[in-house]
């Protein structure tokens, strides 16, 4: 055939391509090869030109994406994405080789994104897709050449027909057959297809229009300066016939005047195969990059070698996989193609292949399979040299707008959170400390910790920093779009619930409104799914306090106290069942998480719910085989609540220190009951008989188990509990309404017999002025250090209860 | 008329002669094999078919997918679909026995493993009766061969006293043979197997012979993968066959059709009055068995842990079937959410430490909540307490 360029006469090579196909690829590289043309004219934008020649830098490598973002507002942006397997990769590349001139002639980023500008929120590739695998708007070429050829599913057509071309059995990609021959059959088919569905208007094919208007005029302006033969064209299959017919110059120009334009920039960013696949949500259209790389770089055999690859995962992951195996996989693949009238065994077959013979029909390693293989891995670099990402754009903006100057020196700040600037800085360094920029690190110790509503942080501009801004490009265009891309993603993955939780803690911390709802569903997913009952009541208190104290930056805080209030009901559900078969150690850390839930629930404050808790503690006074310090601090939660008359009460107190309870037994119980102030004990003479009855019937031996439970529980009490109770033994309680008796008439042991005014004054002095300072301090636990400012009423400060 | 006649016609000359001394019986049989039954569209297919078959196959592969899956043939003829889901599932199947491993089907009861096995073998031998079913008693013998006593004692050992299994008779034949609940088999039996499927040879070694499997010879195997007290394949053999999992109904629509199917067939069986108010109640069940069985809800919204108990479609079958008799015999015949909770409650929670946790969070997290459910919460509560 013809090596040689045709003559300059001929018409430009017109190579329509699917986006992304690995066939296409080879067609395309086969037919350069073929044409060698001079100029090489890509589907792209064009103030990409620029940045063009960076693909033959090394550093440069795929899976990469063209960014446009408009300078002003660096939020509104349009990826290209390309693979290595995509034909536009492999066109550039090739040109870059060859020294032949690259140009992108599709409409120009300016445009497109001034174009886009009314739902600039939306997903930004969302307006800019490769056409063939658009959004539904446009009729599906594909689909339709699929359906006439009998296909339900157009991309397996596509691959029938087109990708799965020189990769046949044995078959080199070279082969004798005419390079140009796919591509004349696809630009055939393209224009009987345009032809039988018109353009008939609408938003869509408006803008197909000025894009193919756009590209004829670069088309044209590259044949003068080149020769039309020397010129080859690289685009989506659809837009061939709009390239190949004649059409006025004129026309053209006039569809393009008067477009709106805004200031625009193009790099390169480092892209992603989860990216590229459909479940990454950026739609370029392929659900299989990781396949599609495979059988783009498979010299032949594809099927062997990829169910050889996917043996070799297995492996890895301690699946017993034999080379018997892989064999019968192959022969199942190729038999399945057979059945399905397929040339040769794809994706489908070979995943259908892996199942029934690799996996033994289980989904578990295949859904591996899936993740790293067929989607895979792969992340794509992008050298130093190219232009800074957008993120960096609006990093600076912000620097600037809040007075945040990045220094290299150290330097401490304080940040009032009551102010909005204050508060705007506070969320800045949040979110760039979880985009892994770690310019400011929080201070704990001073003002931190105890919570109060100023932030300390200690600031340092390294240089790595801005190569930490450059990757975290990729997940956004903005600080907090990529803070909260970033978050979303995180809690998707996050396995264990604490994690999740400390997610969605620093969600309220770095002001991430957005991430939100993500994070919930993950933490009510996470929260469903444990069944720990420790861990999911300690993911409760700071639900709740951020429910209760919600209304963090506009967050609906109703869906965050819906998610607090399933979580108290799987604690409540799941709470009796894990009181069984503890420890010591074991229930004194469930009681602890106990304690916390109940004051949560008690904050929550939604009444059936209290109702329902009440009723579980109750129950779980009563459960049999419940450790007994849980029992008894049930009994007491539900004393102070008012949930338990007194007659109840005591009525349970007897029955945990009757006499056929063994002795720690009922030590526990009473640790449960009594701890967490004794004043309790000092005022229910009912109660303090029962105990002291019991007590003094316990057998010596049984005492010196007891000991060590009792004095733990009572050396908890402040002294002057401590000694009222004292007082109260040596009194004799038993005795029974000495103190209804009033003043005490016969002396008490231990105590004289009245009061001697000596005596008592010497102490006064004393006494008053700890009364004072008590009144002054009235908090029930002494700060650490007192604030250096008055007192204001800070304690239920939004964000310090946040902040916990 | 005159076509199902000559289609019968069709059928005698192409079955094997056992199924047509079988068709010969006098007086309709109560349960037909599937080569019977559907014998029309049998022949009608393999007239069809012009596609190259595996030797010894009755049709080609892509046949015998067709007759599974059902479609209408170029001559008019309508086969009906055989197995309802997904496509792919019966693709891998026929791919598996043209390649001529071994098939298992795995699933959990009322996914229609035999119906699937029994038609395979049907479109692919004509002769769906080569059938070990297994059992926790099932001997050597009857996968291997075994003797007629009074012969072996008269005139020892000889081909003559010989009794084949059917996987014998399968392999000297190149039939399909089939295996059901091969799982149930204890495993020194299970492993009989192993030298049939990879040397693909019976020894019979008190003659000194053996069988070698001829071309066309296969085995399907059932076995159910989530049931208690079954015996796992050794790897050894594991490693012959080719799995394919059965899936659940895909959605609930089509497990509330199946469902209520089955329970009219089996109420009419057992003389219950039918109850035709309790087609919600048995959309109520099915939705309770498939959020907890997939550890979501319907909707999707919320996750949920799983029991664990298989809860499959057959097991919700017996809680309506239950529930009915509850009703018709101590109700007043319309089933009402009291009816199925109890035996709800007995289908979730199987393992006494970790199912009432998970029972009790779906009922308070989902149930409570659910509008229209207040009275099957209420029916719950009242069981569960």
């Amino acid at each position: 055939m013809t090596a040689t360029p045709r003559g300059s006469g001929a018409a430009p090579l017109l190579l329509g391509v699917r986006h992304h196909g690995p066939g296409s690829a080879r067609a395309v590289r086969a037919a350069l090869e073929a044409h060698r043309p001079r100029a090489v004219l890509v589907e792209g934008p064009p103030e990409a030109d620029a940045v063009a020649g960076l693909a033959a830098d090394p550093g440069l490598r795929p899976p990469v994406a063209l960014l446009a973002h408009a300078l002003d507002d660096p939020g509104r942006s349009a990826f290209w994405p390309l693979a290595a397997f995509s034909p536009e990769w492999v066109a550039l590349r090739w040109a870059l080789e060859h020294d032949a001139v690259v140009r992108f002639i599709d409409l120009p980023a300016a445009h497109t994104l001034a174009l886009t500008e009314p739902d600039a929120e939306r997903s930004p590739e969302g307006d800019v897709p490769p056409p063939e695998a658009g959004p539904p708007p446009r009729p599906d070429p594909l689909a339709a050449l699929a359906e006439a050829a009998g296909y339900d599913d157009p991309e397996r057509w596509w691959e029938d027909v087109v990708e799965h071309r020189g990769t046949a059995p044995g078959g080199t990609a070279a082969g004798p057959h005419d390079p140009y021959a796919p591509f004349t059959a696809v630009a055939e088919a393209m224009t009987a297809l345009r032809e039988a569905a018109p353009a008939s208007g609408g938003g869509v094919h408006e803008r197909d229009a000025l894009r193919e208007a756009h590209m004829r005029l670069r088309l044209r302006e590259a044949c003068r300066t080149h020769g039309d033969g020397a010129v080859a064209v690289v685009c989506g299959a659809w837009h061939v016939p709009a390239l190949a017919g004649a059409h006025p110059v004129t026309a053209d120009r006039r569809l393009l005047r008067g477009l709106p334009r805004a200031r625009t920039e193009v790099t390169w960013v480092p892209w992603t195969n989860r990216r590229l696949s459909r479940a990454g949500g950026y739609g370029a259209g392929i659900t299989s990059p990781g396949w599609y790389g495979h059988l783009f770089t498979v010299p032949d055999r594809p099927v062997e070698r990829w169910l050889t690859k996917v043996a070799g995962m297995l492996r890895e992951e301690d699946v017993a996989v034999s080379t018997a195996h892989v064999i019968e996989a192959v022969r199942l693949a190729e038999t399945l193609a057979t059945v399905r009238g397929r040339p040769l065994a794809g994706l489908t077959e070979t995943v259908d292949a892996v199942r029934a013979v690799l996996c033994e029909g289980s989904e578990v390693p295949l859904a591996l399979v899936r993740e790293r293989l067929i989607v895979g891995h792969d992340l794509g670099e992008v050298p130093s040299s190219a232009p800074a990402v957008p993120l960096q754009r609006d990093l600076t903006r912000l620097q600037r707008t809040l007075r945040l100057r990045p220094e290299a020196r150290e330097r401490a700040v304080e940040l009032d959170l009551r102010e909005p600037g204050g508060a705007a800085r506070s969320r800045l360094l949040h979110r760039l400390r979880l985009l892994g920029v770690g310019w400011g690190e929080p201070v704990t110790g001073r003002a931190g910790g105890t919570g109060t509503f100023k932030e300390r942080w200690l600031l340092c501009w390294e240089p790595e920093l801005s190569v930490r801004v450059a990757e975290a490009g990729v997940w956004g265009t903005t600080v907090e779009a990529a803070a909260t891309a970033l978050l979303a993603s995180r809690a998707a993955e996050a396995r264990a619930l604490p994690e999740v939780s400390a997610l969605a803690e620093q969600c309220l911390l770095a002001g991430l409104g957005d991430a939100l709802p993500t994070v919930m569903r993950a933490l009510a997913d996470r929260a469903a799914l444990d069944t720990d009952v420790a861990r999911l009541a300690s993911a409760l208190p700071a639900l709740v306090r951020a429910a209760r104290y919600g209304d963090v930056r506009g967050t609906d805080a109703r869906a965050l106290a819906e998610v607090a209030e399933g979580l108290a009901e799987r604690v409540r559900v799941g709470l009796p069942p894990a009181c069984a078969g503890l420890d010591a150690d074991g229930a004194a850390a469930l009681r602890t998480h106990l304690d916390a839930a109940h004051r949560a629930v008690a904050l929550l404050g939604v009444a059936g719910l209290r109702e329902r808790w009440r009723a579980m503690l109750r129950g779980v006074t009563a459960r049999a085989g419940a450790a007994a310090l849980l029992r008894g601090r049930c009994a007491r939660l539900l004393l102070d609540e008012g949930g338990l008359a007194p007659e109840e009460g005591e009525r349970l107190v007897a029955r945990a220190l009757s006499p056929g309870t063994p002795p720690p037994e009922a030590a526990g119980w009473l640790e449960g009951f009594l701890s967490g102030g004794g004043m309790l004990l000092a005022h229910d003479e009912r109660l303090f008989a029962l105990v002291d009855g019991w007590l003094t019937g316990v057998s010596a031996q049984g005492f010196t188990d007891v000991l060590p439970l009792l004095r733990r529980t009572f050396a908890a009490y402040e002294s002057g509990v401590r000694r009222t109770l004292g007082e109260l033994v040596r009194r004799g309680a038993g005795t029974g309404g000495s103190r209804g008796s009033g003043a005490p008439q016969a002396p008490r042991p231990g105590f004289g017999p009245g009061l001697d005014p000596r005596r008592a004054d010497a102490v006064r002095p004393t006494l008053e002025l700890l009364l004072r300072g008590a009144s002054a301090h009235h908090r029930p636990e002494p700060e650490p250090e007192p604030e250096p400012e008055p007192d204001h009423d800070h304690e239920h400060d939004v964000r310090v209860e946040v902040a916990r | 008329m005159t076509e199902a006649v000559s289609a019968e016609t069709a059928t005698a000359e192409t079955t094997a002669g056992a199924a047509v001394a079988a068709a010969e019986q006098s007086g309709p049989v109560l349960r037909p094999h599937a080569e019977h039954a559907f014998a029309h569209e049998l022949a009608a297919l393999a007239a069809a078919d012009d596609r190259p078959r595996p030797e010894r196959w009755r049709l080609s592969p892509w046949a015998v997918a067709t007759y599974l899956l059902g479609g209408t043939l170029p001559d008019g003829t309508v086969v009906s679909p055989k197995y309802v889901g997904p496509r792919r599932i019966v693709e891998v199947a026929v791919a598996t026995l043209a390649t001529d491993r071994a098939l298992l089907l795995l699933g959990v009861p009322g996914t229609a493993k035999t119906w699937l096995s029994e038609h395979l073998a049907a479109a692919v031998s004509g002769d769906s009766t080569l059938l070990v079913q297994g059992t926790a008693g099932t001997p050597e013998e009857a996968i291997r061969y075994g003797w007629n006593y009074a012969r072996l004692l008269a005139h020892g050992p000889s081909r003559a006293a010989l009794v084949p299994g059917p996987v014998m008779r399968a392999m000297a034949e190149g039939m399909t043979a089939r295996v059901e609940e091969l799982t149930r088999i204890p495993a020194d039996v299970q492993d009989t197997l192993i030298t049939v499927l990879s040397e693909k040879t019976l020894p019979v070694p008190e003659l000194g012979e053996e069988v070698q499997a001829v071309h066309g010879f296969n085995l399907i195997a059932t076995a159910n993968d989530r049931d208690r007290g079954v015996n796992e394949l050794s790897s050894a053999l594991r490693r012959r066959f080719n799995t394919v999992v059965l899936p659940l109904p895909a959605d609930a629509d089509a497990e509330v059709d199946i469902v209520a199917r089955r329970v009219d067939q089996l109420g009419r069986s057992l003389r219950l009055p039918a109850a035709p108010e309790g087609y919600e109640e048995i959309r109520r069940v099915v939705t309770v068995f498939r959020e907890l069985r997939e550890g979501v809800t319907a909707d999707g919204r919320t996750q949920l842990k799983s029991p664990s108990g298989t809860l499959s479609t057959a097991e919700a079958i017996s809680v309506v079937t239950g529930g009915l008799a509850l009703a018709a015999h101590f109700g007043d015949g319309v089933l009402r959410p009291g009816d199925v909770a109890a035996g709800i409650l007995g289908a979730v929670v199987r393992d006494p430490a970790s199912d009432p946790v998970v029972w009790q969070e779906y009922l308070e997290t989902v149930v409570r909540e659910r509008a229209g459910w207040k009275d099957f919460y209420r029916a719950c509560r009242e069981v569960g307490a």
